[in-house]
């Protein structure tokens, strides 16, 4: 499989504790900065409903969605609900920008 | 084709038929491959809504339980308008006739399509669901123009349409469906005659008084009801009805005739196929046919020689085929049903179960009668269990009784308990007596049966621990009350869990100790309470809570980290299912004026907002709106927000008061207005709706509000709290009555204070009212028994005064990306070889 690394510009795009979705492609991908500096990559459509999992509220490592709460880990993409979980990406910090491989 | 799959083939696609596919796919989804025959040319359909159709309360599309999409998604072949006619067992096959387009379904010499080519579909199980069809009694000249029947969506149409040409129509038979037909009729403008041939209506579930009772209902609602009526003949003049011939030699003139005189099982199919036929198709506890791979379900089938027209025995003998034919439990038996019934007819209450009248020595008979009030009440107790039941005008312990009779539960030896309600307001009934598929959570759908095991297998012995376990409790709520009597009822005693009484799960610290806590630390931002009282452990589902208890604490000097509040919160707009938001400008009581009216409606346009919808508090909704148009709306809008998104202070609703009402007493919309300006923005532990009435008349509602005034004569107004009218219904409790706008204002801002300080978090004020109870609070904030309202009327006073609008944000976001939507990566520049 071939990957491809994308640069999507600064950090500070990100405000801390806050997501954000960046489109690549077709796919709408929500990119996380946690409060403790962790970044963290995600597919933005939650499975259940399609809600914009960049929107919801994140810590330790978990994102909860903003429509109806059900939880994803950031880093597994293992969801709180049987059967949910959530595509997972590679994502860094290089010269205070944000690198992602797809 | 799919040679290793099961073929099955469905014969008839009403409630029946398409109830039993859906079970089967529940058991097993991909096992057969399904065929279904259906002779009117739809989906499925309700058809116990028909009445609503006709009586225009429900359109016919509303009504489809399984449109034709669902048959093409779970790979259903739907043969539709074609009648199934015999199932050659010796070929295995199923044989159809495709049907004249507007052939009547039901009717037993229903044309075909000459020439067309017959069906043939092989089959491993037959499945008969062919229903019934209308019984006509003999008379003389039905079918002709002007007569029908009552059972598809067809003929309510033709009903309809008819009933347009007409002034006068007559409805045989005087049971549910014929009552419901009649009423029906009513709506279309038509005087309208019940035709019973027996002495009195529903003779299967009423006895004689309460008949009578029901008739006098009727009569008032303007439709005549005649008893002992039998027609025996239909005369015609000039191809449109003229009147109906009795058999006592009287008549009646009329236009139309519908008739409703009880249903006959279609049972034509099986005859031509060799089954066992007596007044249905014999089926056995399994509902197997006398073929052992022909089943069937539904009013065409007697078992045990019984026949059943109502939806509930049919879900269950749906529920008893599928576990056989999939071998999902190859031994379920179907053991027959007890049946109980509501009759729905708009202004008439009524509920019928069992027998009617007592028929062992033993029995105890329970009656009473209101005539005045058209309430009659009657129970039948046969060793210690309800063998029978009517409740006619008067309908609230229906549901107790039904369960109880169903289960055959044990009644309380106090039996008006039974059909009044408790003097103390108790349930009847224990937990312990409802059956495993009572459910119990109605926004999750959670069954008793599924909490029960969560409890007994689970080892769940907390409400909190079941509702992870199952989601019962986890929706409104106000279920959780009946979770914890299952958890006594089955595990003994509920688990004390300290984490139900924490303001948030991640702090463990019930509310008072945490405010305690942040106040001796003077912890100003979410991060610090982490840091301080969690361990250093961030929560995600702890954030929100903190967030608000930290502004409510500190207003003005709050650190207010962005990322600690929900979505709502940091664009403020509400967010909707497809991740638009919605805009609800501030509308100060209600009031408006052409030019603001003009520039929402200009906004609306340049945006291109989707819906414009009148909320509930009297205010616009701009609705569908993208996060990137919000802060460009505000500006132009130019109005603040108004906070339809955050758990605060929300609207404050208003009558027209004493401007231009007649009855007004008190100026309820200047209230509203001076409450509004006051008290905007105010965040709470969940939201606050408010209003202001100008009488009692409570045209604005204020009485089922969270905060309430309501004006009173001599220029008072009452000041009421607690009050609810979402998913739970409360009025609220009377706090004070004070004379003066300024006295509104000062105790409803104490109220809110105390709330915010003490509230759980998205613990709404009638669960607050009600935990605290309304003595303790009137003696807390307006005898100022503890001596804190001084500081309350501070505390509140300094929250007011730290009010920004959020919209104000437009013009400079407070973080960067506040107001971005997604961002096109592939524009930038790629990283590919940067190392």
């Amino acid at each position: 499989m071939s990957t491809t690394t994308i640069n999507l510009g600064s950090i500070e795009n990100i405000a801390l504790g806050h997501g954000r979705c960046y489109l690549v492609g077709d796919e709408e991908i929500a990119v996380f900065r946690q409060r403790s500096g962790h970044l963290f990559a995600i597919q933005n459509r939650c499975p259940h409903r399609n809600g914009t999992l960049s929107e919801g509220v994140i810590g330790a490592g978990k994102v909860i969605c903003p429509l109806h709460s059900h939880k994803f880990d950031l880093a597994s993409g293992a969801g709180s609900e049987a059967d949910e979980c959530v595509k997972v990406y590679t994502v860094r910090e290089l010269d205070g920008d944000i690198v992602l491989t797809v | 084709m799919n040679q290793n799959k099961t073929k099955l083939v469905v014969v008839g696609n009403g409630m029946a038929g398409a109830r039993v596919v859906e079970e089967i796919l529940k058991r097993a989804s991909d096992r057969f491959e399904i065929v279904m025959f259906g002779a009117e040319p739809y989906g499925n359909y309700n058809r116990i809504l028909l009445s609503n159709v006709l009586n225009g309360s429900q359109a016919a599309s509303e009504i489809f339980m399984n449109p034709l999409a669902w048959y093409r998604d779970n790979g259903i072949k739907l043969h539709a308008g074609v009648r199934a006619t015999r199932i050659d067992r010796q070929r295995k096959v199923v044989i159809g006739a495709p049907l004249e387009k507007d052939a009547l379904a039901y009717a037993a010499d229903a044309a075909a399509v000459p020439d067309a080519a017959l069906i043939e579909e092989p089959y491993d199980h037959v499945i008969i669901a062919t229903g019934s069809r209308p019984f006509v009694p003999p008379m003389e000249g039905f079918g002709g123009p002007g007569t029908f029947l009552f059972r598809t969506l067809d003929d309510c149409d033709q009903i309809a349409n008819y009933a347009k040409t007409c002034k006068e129509a007559a409805v045989i038979g005087g049971g549910l469906l014929g009552l419901e037909a009649a009423r029906g009729l009513l709506t279309h403008g038509v005087e309208v005659t019940v035709l019973e041939a027996a002495p009195q209506l529903m003779i299967a579930q009423l006895d004689f008084e309460s008949g009578k009772m029901l008739r006098d209902t009727m009569e008032g609602m303007g439709i005549q009801v005649m008893c002992e009526k039998i027609t025996t003949k239909i005369v015609y003049d000039d191809g449109r009805i003229r009147r109906l011939d009795f058999k006592d030699g009287s008549t009646l003139e009329t236009d139309m005739v519908v008739v409703s005189a009880g249903i006959r099982p279609i049972t034509e199919i099986a005859a031509a196929s060799g089954l066992t036929v007596n007044k249905g198709i014999v089926c056995d506890d399994q509902m197997r046919t006398s073929d052992r791979d022909i089943f069937a379900v539904g009013e065409c089938v007697e078992h045990r020689h019984k026949l059943y027209g109502l939806v509930d025995p049919i879900w269950d003998q749906a529920k008893t085929l599928a576990d056989v034919i999939t071998g999902f439990n190859p031994k379920a038996e179907y053991l027959g049903s007890r049946l109980g019934t509501k009759l729905k007819v708009m202004g008439v209450e009524l509920a019928s179960m069992g027998d009617t009248k007592p028929s062992l020595p033993d029995d105890e008979v329970i009656v009473y009668s209101e005539p005045s009030r058209g309430v009659y009440k009657k129970m039948i107790v046969r060793e210690n269990q309800i063998a029978g039941a009517i409740l006619l005008g008067e309908t609230d312990t229906a549901g107790v009784l039904m369960q109880m009779f169903m289960t055959g539960a044990a009644v309380p030896s106090r039996r008006a308990d039974l059909l009044f309600g408790t003097s103390s307001g108790m349930p009847v009934l224990s937990v312990f007596d409802l059956p495993d598929h009572a459910q119990i959570c109605n926004c999750n759908g959670i069954s008793k049966g599924e909490i029960k095991e969560a409890i007994v297998i689970g080892k769940c012995h907390s409400v909190s621990k079941v509702g992870a376990c199952t989601k019962a409790g986890l929706g409104c709520g106000s279920c959780k009350v009946l979770v914890a009597q299952l958890i006594e009822a089955y595990a003994g005693e509920v688990d004390d869990d300290p984490t139900e009484d924490y303001y948030v799960p991640g702090v463990p610290l019930e509310k008072a100790q945490l405010v305690a806590e942040i106040k001796r630390r003077g912890l100003k931002s979410v991060s610090a309470v982490f840091r301080e009282l969690a361990g250093d452990k961030e929560d995600p589902g702890s954030k929100v809570g903190l967030a608000s208890l930290l502004k409510t604490l500190w207003p003005g000097e709050y650190d207010d980290e962005r990322d600690a509040r929900f979505v709502n919160d940091r664009v403020h707009a509400n967010i909707q299912k497809d991740g638009t938001f919605s805009v609800v400008p501030r509308i100060y009581g209600g009031v408006t004026s052409p030019a603001e009216l003009r520039r929402i409606a200009e906004v609306a346009e340049k945006y291109n907002v989707p819906m414009v919808k009148f909320t509930g508090g009297q205010r616009l909704d701009l609705l569908g709106v993208k996060k990137d148009d919000l802060p460009k709306m505000w500006k132009d809008l130019g109005i603040p927000s108004g906070h339809a998104y955050t758990k605060a202070f929300r609207t404050c609703k208003s009558c027209v008061g004493t401007d231009f009402c007649r009855y007004g007493v008190g100026d309820s919309i200047k209230l509203a207005q001076e409450i509004e300006h006051r008290f905007q923005g105010i965040e709470s532990p969940h939201k606050m709706k408010l209003a202001t009435a100008g009488c009692p008349r409570n045209c604005s509602e204020a009485y089922v509000k969270d905060l309430g005034a309501v004006a009173i004569e001599g220029g008072k107004w009452e000041i009421y709290i607690g009050g609810a009218a979402g998913g739970s219904v409360r009025k609220g409790d009377l706090l004070c009555t004070v004379a003066t706008h300024a006295d509104v204002l000062k105790y409803m801002g104490r109220f809110m204070q105390y709330y915010r300080e003490h509230g759980k978090y998205l613990e709404r004020t009638y669960g607050f009212v009600e935990r605290i109870g309304i003595e303790p609070l009137k003696m807390i904030l307006v005898e100022d028994s503890e001596g804190i309202c001084a500081r309350l009327d501070a505390e509140i006073q300094k929250a007011v005064d730290a009010y920004k609008d959020p919209w104000k944000e437009a013009e400079l976001p407070a973080y960067p990306g506040q107001f971005n939507g997604p961002e096109l990566a592939h524009a930038l520049e790629l990283a590919e070889n940067n190392g």
